[in-house]
């Protein structure tokens, strides 16, 4: 990938530029006649208000989950406008910016002029994303490729959608997968027809047709008979949003020997330094390895928001079928974060791999939580699970909570977990051979992490690497 | 070897410092010059380990009184990077470990920080490869030590031969090596004092931290200084530390409290 296109992967969502029409604006609370409304103003058909309402009324008689290591206050969920917030106020300049988010660009390599668009500054035009978009869109077409907006897919795809929404998380699943299924109001639609392997790295960022995707994201991936692709979501450059909680759904279905590899790298605003403020991440990720011998991967780099309760699963229904999890959770100050995955084997001979790195500083907390399931009809399944916890500061917390449930004798499932340290002693080491504490600390957290680095993408392994160290400068020495 | 043209690398005057509130450095004077070669030794408990490591600045000990100048700089002044960058090698007793981080990107990483302050030249991954593979072969170290984990899972022996692969990197003008010698056995002890004598030179110095007069054997010291208590008791030439390891540290002190006493 081009550097200029590298740029383009690392942009947020277009918030902010969008004009908005006052009227589009539903009032605060949630109802039948707010769910309505939304489907309406999407002109959608008939089948998925039905899926929405019938979310909906599950959902009231849901309760939050509350066996998450997470404390927050309660959420009002009559509070909260579920179709088109107003967009946040635009600055006129970039002297408006806070100095502090305008360093962070510095440092992550943000080119100048990208710099006061992500920062929220009202600017015209400051590249031409469109013309970008629109070769890869064309690209991507000319194998059978689709890739648009959930919205858009509704309309032009209703059959796919339809057959496929809705079938790996089913509407109530659990609290906040219900609440996204009755409000979600945009996201991503990605098909891969059979056989075809998808030619490039498909990015949230090349949608077109950007409508601003918020609190309720929905995003369905579907890999036909020997498909394959590989799907990036989110950016480093760090993501302001005035909506505090956010409930995203995120399928993948993987047919016959498909391979779908997920990679996440997320980096929402996570409160002050004080652990005011910040987004609730509350996500619903799964995949299903439907067809024998597929494969779906997932890849995520949590740095953000205030608290994570996300899970990104794998159900191996299909014989053969592998699924893989590799996570850096990384928390600092205030934060909060439970996270793992879950691993449900079915079919025989399914494998599945777990690598998860927990680093917890400041006065953060760092759960991991994983489920592997063994199944009476999964003969031969293989896990293996590796969960470390690394410390820095005497005043953060890391805990695991690993869940293994076997129900199959001819089953091997492998856990092994460590907690570590950067000491004084350590930093000493390396300060006397002239390194610096910054340095040492992204040294030794890189050393920590390379097991999942190396998963990602080479351009998003090198900014991953750069936010971990900015993320935890200052917490250290 | 003793310079006639020798400038003062380092001066300590006075120096006290605590661990944790208890004092471990009652009043210490020492003094280098380029081309020197130093041996401190004495019984444990004696502050030895303390000294080296207040010299480098590790953030556990504090200093309570006197003055260390660095040439000629006040050495407080400095943050333990600043003062290796400013040519102050620390060799470990006990080499910290770092799981997870090749042996080969810490090394070049050290090297590149010090050419860098230097004004000199960085090497390049493959440029440093060659570099640090010639090196290893005098110290007759295994090349896979730069696959490995920083001192992780190595061997006491392996351990001290990778602080001595640092040094011979790293050219240090003061090079100070804390009790390097223990635990090697014959051929280890060789290996490190040939990488020490190998770095000795007119114009850097030499500072080794010892229990036994073992390492001596390898390494000639122009001073021989015994530290007991906090304090440096005596201090003589390449003999003392002969007569140290026939005699023991006993007399030493014995003959120091009573010239104490004799002036008290």
């Amino acid at each position: 990938m081009s550097a200029s296109l590298q740029n383009l992967v690392n942009q947020p969502y277009q918030h902010g530029f969008v004009t908005e029409i006052e009227s589009d604006v539903a009032p605060k609370g949630l109802n039948e006649n707010t769910i309505r409304m939304i489907s309406t103003k999407k002109g959608e058909p008939d089948w998925l208000l039905e899926f929405r309402l019938k979310a909906y009324r599950h959902w009231l008689t849901m309760q939050e989950p509350k066996w998450p290591n997470v404390r927050y206050p309660k959420i009002d969920f009559q509070d909260i406008i579920y179709y088109s917030a107003p967009k946040p106020k635009k600055l006129a300049s970039i002297d408006e910016v806070d100095p502090e988010l305008l360093r962070t660009f510095e440092k992550l390599g943000v080119p100048m002029n990208e710099r006061a668009a992500l920062a929220g500054v009202a600017v015209d035009v400051i590249f031409d994303s469109v013309s970008v978009a629109t070769t890869y869109k064309a690209k991507l077409a000319e194998v059978g490729i689709i890739f648009c907006s959930i919205s858009e897919a509704v309309r032009e795809h209703p059959d796919l959608v339809r057959k496929y929404l809705g079938t790996v998380v089913p509407t109530g699943d659990n609290y906040y997968a219900a609440l996204n299924s009755a409000v979600f109001t945009d996201g991503s639609f990605c098909f891969i027809p059979r056989g075809v392997k998808c030619p490039m790295d498909l990015s949230t960022y090349f949608r077109i047709n950007t409508e601003s995707s918020g609190q309720f994201e929905r995003t369905l991936i579907i890999a036909e008979e020997g498909a394959s692709v590989s799907y990036l979501e989110g950016c480093t450059a760090p993501k302001f949003d005035s909506n505090q909680l956010h409930a995203a759904v995120v399928e993948l279905i993987a047919l016959d020997r498909a391979d779908i590899k997920y990679s996440t790298v997320q980096n929402w605003y996570a409160g002050d330094e004080n652990g005011v403020g910040g987004i609730y991440n509350f996500v619903t990720k799964r995949g299903l390895c439907q067809g024998v011998n597929s494969r779906i991967s997932w890849t995520q780099v949590e740095t953000g928001s205030a608290i994570t309760w996300k899970y990104p699963s794998c159900v191996l229904r299909g014989d053969n079928s592998v699924g893989e999890f590799y996570s850096v959770a990384l928390t600092n100050h205030y934060q909060q974060a439970d996270t793992g995955t879950k691993m449900v084997h079915l079919g025989r001979n399914t494998r599945s791999t777990i690598v998860s790195k927990g680093i917890s500083a400041g006065r953060s907390n760092n759960s991991y939580r994983g489920l592997v399931r063994i199944a009476p009809t999964a003969d031969g399944a293989r896990n293996y699970s590796q969960c470390d916890s690394m410390l820095i500061g005497q005043q953060c917390g890391a805990n695991t909570f690993p869940y293994i449930q076997v129900h199959n004798n001819s089953a091997k499932v492998e856990h092994e977990a460590s907690t570590s340290k950067i000491g004084e002693d350590q930093l000493f080491y390396f300060a006397q051979r002239g390194i610096g504490a910054e340095a040492a600390v992204s040294m030794i957290i890189n050393g920590f992490c390379k097991d999942v680095f190396q998963q990602l993408p080479m351009e998003f392994a090198v900014e991953a690497t750069k936010l971990l160290g900015l993320k935890l400068e200052g917490s250290v020495g | 070897m003793i310079v006639e043209s020798a400038k003062t690398l380092l001066e300590v005057r006075g120096l006290r410092a605590t661990v944790s509130g208890i004092e471990i450095l009652k009043g210490i004077d020492f003094t280098v010059r380029t081309g020197e070669v130093h041996a401190i030794m004495g019984p444990n408990g004696s502050g030895k380990s303390t000294f080296a490591k207040l010299l480098a600045g590790h953030p556990a000990y504090a200093m309570t009184g006197g003055t260390i100048a660095y040439e000629g700089r006040n050495l407080l002044e400095l943050a333990p990077e600043d003062r290796a960058r400013a040519g102050i090698f620390l060799g470990f007793q006990y080499p910290i470990e770092i799981p997870g981080v090749a042996n080969s990107q810490f090394l070049r990483l050290a090297y590149n920080t010090l050419q860098e302050a230097r004004g000199k030249d960085e090497l390049d991954p493959l440029e440093f490869d060659d570099f640090v593979r010639a090196k290893m072969k005098l110290l007759e170290m295994n090349p896979d030590f730069l696959d490995r984990s920083v001192n992780e899972g190595f061997s006491g022996g392996e351990k001290k031969r990778n602080e001595i692969l640092q040094m011979a990197l790293l050219q240090p003008r003061l090079a100070i090596l804390d009790e390097t010698d223990s635990g090697l056995d014959i051929d280890a002890l060789r290996v490190v004092a040939g990488g020490v004598n190998q770095l000795a030179s007119r114009d850097n110095a030499i500072v080794l931290v010892t229990h036994y007069q073992r390492l001596l054997n390898y390494i000639v010291p122009d001073y021989v200084h015994v530290m007991d208590g906090g304090r440096i008791i005596k201090t003589g030439g390449r003999e003392l530390a002969v007569e140290l390891e026939t005699r023991g540290y006993d007399w030493v002190g014995a003959e120091f409290r009573q010239a104490a006493r004799a002036t008290a």
